[in-house]
């Protein structure tokens, strides 16, 4: 497939859910092809960092669901805040760990979870649809039932992958991208570099088998694809681009000139004009 | 060898976690992450730390491994000990690091919730403040993430110290509310008082934060923190 490809299955209004983690291995070729395309109005369930920035930036997304937005080593995502402080993106917030227990529920096919987190906190209060339940046993304990996150397409990046949607995790943390996948009805996998299927297991071991072909049903190569969130091993942040970006905006015309030198061409033109910027 | 206030600040918090046995140690920030390495080195030799990716470290060596994922099967066991930061904190110890002002619409949007909400239902957990002052500690905050002792907490709930660059304060009054536990020195208690947005439990007599003895300071000059980055936290 190809990233427009991907963009034109997706449509306004859908829910979509964004692997990786903060400001790492995030699948932003897909998001700068979402920024490309007309796509609106949607509800965005992501453990956030640029993606959620990005998309923010360009006002295409109505509802924000997550426990968190950052770029980790920028604490905060300048482009999240200015959008709900400017009250532009509803928000529903959650605990991480609801969170996992969300897409935990919506991959099983069962209508929540219980969990602790959130008792006693505001996410009760600022989430006034979510419940609580007792527990039936003995303990009659009672718990905040999470409810299953389901999703309309799931977007995410790995290292490897065949061209059937096999993908292959190289770093040390598979992030919860499997999981998006489990809890989506359209899957996506972008990856660093597409190989035979022969030469995953010679890659790593087979615990960094993280999805497979009836998890996903489209695969696109896009090296560097992850960039400028960190992809390792095969490549770091690019903590310097970060900065750059982090600084771009917190400015009009900054923003700006960020977006026409980096943002309104096609992926190739992206990667060759960050090349171009490293140079300098 | 006189103690700086941020070595001061790094032994407080070394002090939380001890006791603590063979858990995970989860500190955020600078002079809390010192704190747990020096725990670690010293009185609380069981402690387990994450290198903040997914590995558990053993000093420089591997020990374990430890994704986001199985970081919140630890939280559900209660097997850690995290020591949060706080944008706002009030006397019962309920934190805020979402957003100041009304949620709806935020004066000021922060990082979100994170896992505050359950980390403070399911294990310890402590606070690390480094400029104490009323904008912190507040009558009341404006989003409760962590949770404090005035609301339903549960059975696991504990908040154990707060750790600030003026004092160490903890919670053990008969109705949970914040007290002065120790300042540090070259600090008075009318300080911290001063520096504190609601009525602070101070007892009579209120002891010195204890200095680093001689081998926690070598520990932390010449081993934890020889570029000096405790200085940044706090100056």
């Amino acid at each position: 497939m190809s990233l427009a490809g991907v963009v034109g299955e997706l449509r306004s209004g859908m829910t979509i859910g964004i692997g990786g983690w903060g400001s790492r291995r995030k699948p932003m070729a897909l998001v700068r092809a979402i920024l490309r395309s007309d796509l609106t109005d949607l509800t965005v369930v992501s453990y956030g960092g640029p993606d959620v920035g990005l998309l923010a930036a360009y006002g295409r997304v109505r509802r924000l669901v997550t426990g968190f937005v950052s770029l980790d080593s920028v604490p905060l995502e300048p482009h999240f805040r200015r959008a709900r402080q400017e009250g532009t993106l509803e928000l529903t917030e959650v605990d991480e760990g609801m969170l996992y227990w969300g897409l935990l529920a919506a991959a099983n096919r069962l209508p929540f979870l219980p969990i602790r987190a959130g008792l006693g906190s505001d996410v009760l209060r600022v989430n006034p649809s979510l419940r609580t339940i007792r527990s039936p046993y003995e303990d009659g304990e009672e718990l905040v039932a999470m409810p299953a996150l389901r999703l309309d397409a799931a977007l995410i990046h790995l290292n490897r992958a065949d061209r059937y949607g096999n993908g292959q995790y190289l770093g040390p943390d598979p992030y919860f991208d499997d999981l998006f996948c489990q809890a989506a009805t359209r899957r996506y996998l972008t990856c660093e570099r597409l190989v035979d299927t022969k030469e995953l297991l010679a890659g790593g071991p087979p615990q960094s088998l993280l999805v497979n072909r009836m998890m996903v049903d489209g695969v696109v190569e896009t090296p560097r694809g992850a960039h400028f969130t960190s992809c390792v091993p095969d490549y770091d942040r690019d903590e310097a681009f970060q900065r750059a970006y982090a600084k771009a905006a917190g400015d009009e015309e900054a923003w700006s000139r960020f977006r026409a030198a980096y943002l309104e061409g096609d992926e190739t033109e992206y990667q060759e004009a960050v090349i171009r910027a490293s140079l300098t | 060898m006189d103690a700086s206030r941020a070595e001061v600040c790094v032994v407080a918090c070394a002090e939380a976690w001890r006791g603590d046995g063979e858990i995970l140690a989860s500190p955020m920030g600078i002079i809390p992450r010192l704190g747990a390495e020096l725990a670690r080195h010293t009185f609380a030799p069981d402690l387990l730390l994450s290198d903040g990716e997914a590995y558990l470290m053993a000093g420089d060596t591997v020990e374990g491994w430890l994704p986001y994922r199985a970081v919140f099967g630890v939280v559900a066991a209660g097997t850690r000990h995290v020591m949060m930061g706080a944008s706002q904190l009030d006397r019962f110890g309920n934190q805020n690091i979402s957003a100041v002002g009304d949620w709806a619409r935020p004066r000021s949007q922060l990082l979100g919730v994170r896992g505050a909400p359950g980390n403070t239902v399911n294990h310890p957990t402590s606070y690390w403040v480094p400029r104490h002052s009323p904008r912190v500690f507040v009558e009341r905050v404006d989003m409760v993430c962590g949770v404090g002792y005035d609301r339903a907490g549960g059975r696991f709930h504990e908040i154990r110290l707060v750790v600030t660059n003026l004092a160490v304060l903890d919670f053990d009054t008969p109705d949970r509310a914040m007290r002065l536990r120790s300042v540090h020195p070259g600090v008075s208690v009318s300080d911290v008082v001063a520096a504190t947005g609601f009525p602070l439990a101070v007892p009579d007599g209120v002891p010195e934060t204890r200095l680093p003895t001689a081998a926690e300071l070598a520990l932390i000059r010449d081993r934890l923190d020889r570029d000096a980055r405790r200085d940044r936290e706090v100056p």
